[in-house]
């Protein structure tokens, strides 16, 4: 379908299209008039079918059946052997002590790392917006810890906090501080695991906010400075008002990546499994259900965390179009 | 009791990036490579045979299937691994639920194999009555622990985890103790407690930034490793919570941890690797298999430093085993296969080249492990010491969820005496909890 669609008769106008076919009224005109229909029709969908195909060969179809797996007891040992529990693995979720502690670590965390980083990249960009030597370097420079692999990057981590010979240690014993013990202290983890995130996805930030300021028109910086604003002041006013729909782009982003947060807090446990610490004191909900699912076998339970997180995000999502809608109507 | 990936795990977290995309390789690649697809595809007329294993798992390496490929020229052999055997084995769950995506051969860590026999045996060929498998060459736990209920043996034994105490002369001569390793072993022989008490006088003389020990943890491995029963009773019921002998191992671990005995780290984990290097701790309980781990971690630093003894008692930790599934296309040649690497001479070399020691008893009169001594730990004649140690290990009752307690007990329960100071008593409970919400299906 496709393929004929272009070779045929692109040019024609649609408008054209139906006097055309009458004027000539042969069969064959009729035939291709409506195969032209069509083809202006439903090519699109031909186009745009494969991602759907594999959306719901591999988003759409995992996503329903895991929904499907929540409402039973399985096991991993035995996936085919399916035992209806209905809502249970839900209920059972409300007074799971593991879960609730997962879910308060991920929304710390989650806190811990979004706010700092889309300031600090908010700021770097500022910064890589002024007319600077070498400014392709620096914007490469930022990008790199993004394309640093999570494991890379969260191993050279755990040895910098260290308890014993840690360089983050060494430091503060310098300026004369005690050593922390960055593994099992419950703020200090997960002040930790932010550090990572911070780190790896801070310039990923700052050149979205980059390219979206570079899109802000001059005249308004010039026109700013006239009236005499200072450079704060301008990307205070000027920079941070046009750049609004970004922002809420990359809070939406973080947002996602924060409570799907998994690779850091596991590696940061230095290769000693899923369990967060001794204490599960930086244990996410990624890293539970991993747990559950993958350490202790339950697909059944590790499925229903998995549509907990979904639900929480629609829950997050509906909350913050609720706040922004009033927030507008004001 | 810990997932043993061999000399690989000190890579555990070093590949972690190779293994996300390993993971995900596998489990897209390693389908249509399959035997059902290949089949006898792998040359002219030739029967290709594939064997799946986690980490550096040594058959490969040690030269084995170079060898079986010689002396059979109609066979060509296959290696897939995936480094952890935490990934590696919810893959090879996955794959024998579905029938499909597996190897000929797949290796089973010990802390699996028990529900592996239990949940998988029916999906797996009974090796018990295999040609060329003899019995009486193994260690009759390491069988035991590879026979299902109803008494097919699913699994040949390829390792054990006999356990000694490895200990840094150095720190030991500077506390007044000997460092001649038989007078090392005299001083705690017959009980742990004695190793405790030996602790302590360490303790008195070198003073008290200088532990003992590496963890309470690896302590509380190597005494559960050397009674019968752990977690489990003879009817398959979960008992550690009521278990006397885990209690008080958990307890007398606990102690070197509260008596200030412990250098507070956890085990595979970066810290502990530099403590082999900086000599952060005088002794640890080094399975056969950990030595060389040891080597690679201390240096060229610790040479001439480090020795092993015999341990308190005899204890075992760690070891693997050979699956053949049914749903491979050439079961009765894998079968073979298996049971030429599990053979004393094979299972005496993978002990030479690797260090990997034999769970074949027959193997022990070897020469090549009868006088196997390991320079590195000045001479220290290992295969005397470990054979010794296997062979006084008791039958373990092994439980289908001995990896997921004996983990939380270390990495929750432990850990959180030794290196967050909590009282054992909240450490034990803190176990108890992680553990049953473990197991509650």
């Amino acid at each position: 379908m496709a393929e004929t669609s272009l070779t045929d008769e692109s040019a024609a106008p649609a408008a054209v299209l139906p006097a055309r076919a009458v004027r000539a009224g042969d069969r064959a005109g009729a035939w291709r008039s409506r195969r032209y229909r069509w083809d202006l029709r439903w090519s699109p969908y031909a186009f745009v079918a494969p991602f759907f195909l594999f959306f719901a060969a591999f988003g759409l179809f995992p996503l329903l059946y895991t929904g499907w797996a929540a409402l039973h007891q399985v096991e991993l040992t035995d996936p085919d052997t399916m035992r209806w529990v209905g809502a249970r693995n839900f209920t059972r979720l409300l007074s799971d002590e593991f879960f609730w502690n997962a879910l308060r670590n991920t929304v710390t965390i989650g806190l811990l790392s979004t706010v700092p980083q889309l300031l600090i990249a908010l700021g770097l960009a500022h910064l890589l917006n002024y007319r600077l030597r070498g400014s392709a370097f620096f914007r490469v420079a930022v990008l790199t810890p993004y394309a640093t692999s999570v494991a890379a990057a969260t191993l050279v981590f755990v040895l910098l906090f260290g308890r014993d010979h840690g360089m983050v240690n060494w430091v503060l014993g310098l300026a004369g501080f005690d050593a922390v013990d960055w593994q099992n202290g419950t703020f200090a983890s997960q002040l930790a695991v932010s550090t990572i995130v911070i780190w790896r996805w801070t310039g990923y930030n700052a050149l979205i906010y980059l390219a979206a300021m570079q899109a802000v028109p001059h005249e308004l910086y010039e026109s700013a400075e006239l009236d005499g604003a200072s450079r704060f002041r301008q990307f205070l006013h000027v920079t941070v008002p046009s750049l609004r729909p970004t922002i809420l782009f990359t809070c939406v982003v973080s947002t996602i990546g924060a409570t799907q947060l998994f690779g850091e807090p596991l590696l940061f446990n230095g290769g000693a499994g899923a369990t967060g610490g001794s204490d599960h004191q930086f244990q996410t909900l990624g890293l539970y259900l991993y747990e559950q699912g993958w350490v202790n076998l339950h697909l059944g339970r590790a499925s229903a965390i998995a549509w907990a997180m979904f639900l929480i995000l629609v829950l997050v999502g509906g909350l913050a179009r609720l706040l922004r809608g009033r927030g507008e109507g004001r | 009791m810990r997932a043993r990936t061999g000399p690989g795990t000190a890579l555990r977290t070093s590949l972690a990036a190779a293994l996300g995309a390993a993971l995900l390789l596998a489990g897209c690649a390693s389908d249509p490579e399959g035997p059902e697809d290949r089949g006898t595809a792998g040359g002219k007329g030739k029967t290709t045979l594939t064997v799946g294993v986690f980490g550096a798992f040594g058959l490969k390496e040690a030269g084995l299937y170079d060898e079986y490929m010689a002396a059979n020229p109609g066979v060509v052999i296959k290696q897939t691994s995936i480094e952890r055997n935490e990934n590696y084995y919810p893959q090879l769950l996955t794959h024998l639920g579905a029938g499909s995506g597996l190897a000929d051969i797949q290796a089973v860590e010990v802390n699996n194999i028990a529900e592996i026999t239990a949940t998988q045996a029916d999906k797996l060929v009974d090796l018990g009555t295999a040609p060329g498998v003899d019995r009486s060459a193994f260690l009759p736990w390491k069988w035991a622990q590879g026979t299902a209920r109803d008494g097919r043996t699913v699994g040949l034994g390829t390792d054990v985890g006999p356990q000694g105490i490895c200990y840094r002369k150095d720190l030991f001569a500077a506390a007044g103790l000997p460092t001649d390793r038989a007078a090392v072993g005299a001083l705690w022989a017959g009980d742990w407690k004695r190793y405790l008490e030996v602790g302590r006088q360490y303790r008195a003389k070198a003073g008290a930034g200088k532990p003992f020990v590496d963890s309470a943890s690896g302590v509380m491995a190597a005494v559960t490793g050397s009674s019968a029963r752990r977690f489990y009773d003879a009817d398959g019921k979960v008992v550690y919570k009521s278990n006397p002998a885990v209690r008080s191992a958990f307890d007398l671990a606990a102690a070197f941890a509260t008596g200030g005995l412990s250098a507070k780290l956890q085990q595979f984990t970066p810290g502990w690797d530099q403590g082999f290097a900086n000599g952060g701790f005088a002794t640890v309980s080094c399975p056969a298999w950990m030595l060389g781990y040891i080597q690679d971690k201390a240096g060229p630093a610790g040479r001439d430093k480090w020795d092993v003894a015999q341990a308190p008692r005899p204890s075992n930790w760690g070891g693997s085993f050979l699956v053949v599934p049914k749903a491979g296309r050439h079961s009765a040649e894998a079968a073979k296969l298996a049971a030429w690497l599990t053979a004393p001479a094979q299972q005496a070399r993978l002990f030479e080249k690797r260090g990997s020691f034999p769970s074949a008893q027959a193997a022990y009169a070897l020469p090549a492990v009868s006088g196997a001594k390991h320079a590195y730990f000045g001479g220290a004649p290992i295969g005397e010491i470990f054979a010794k140690a296997a062979q006084g290990v008791p039958v373990q009752t092994v439980g289908p969820k001995d990896l997921v307690i004996a983990q939380n007990l270390a990495d929750v329960g432990m850990l959180q005496v030794d290196q967050k100071g909590r009282t054992p008593e909240q450490g034990w409970q803190a176990a108890v909890k992680a553990i049953d919400n473990a197991l509650d299906q």
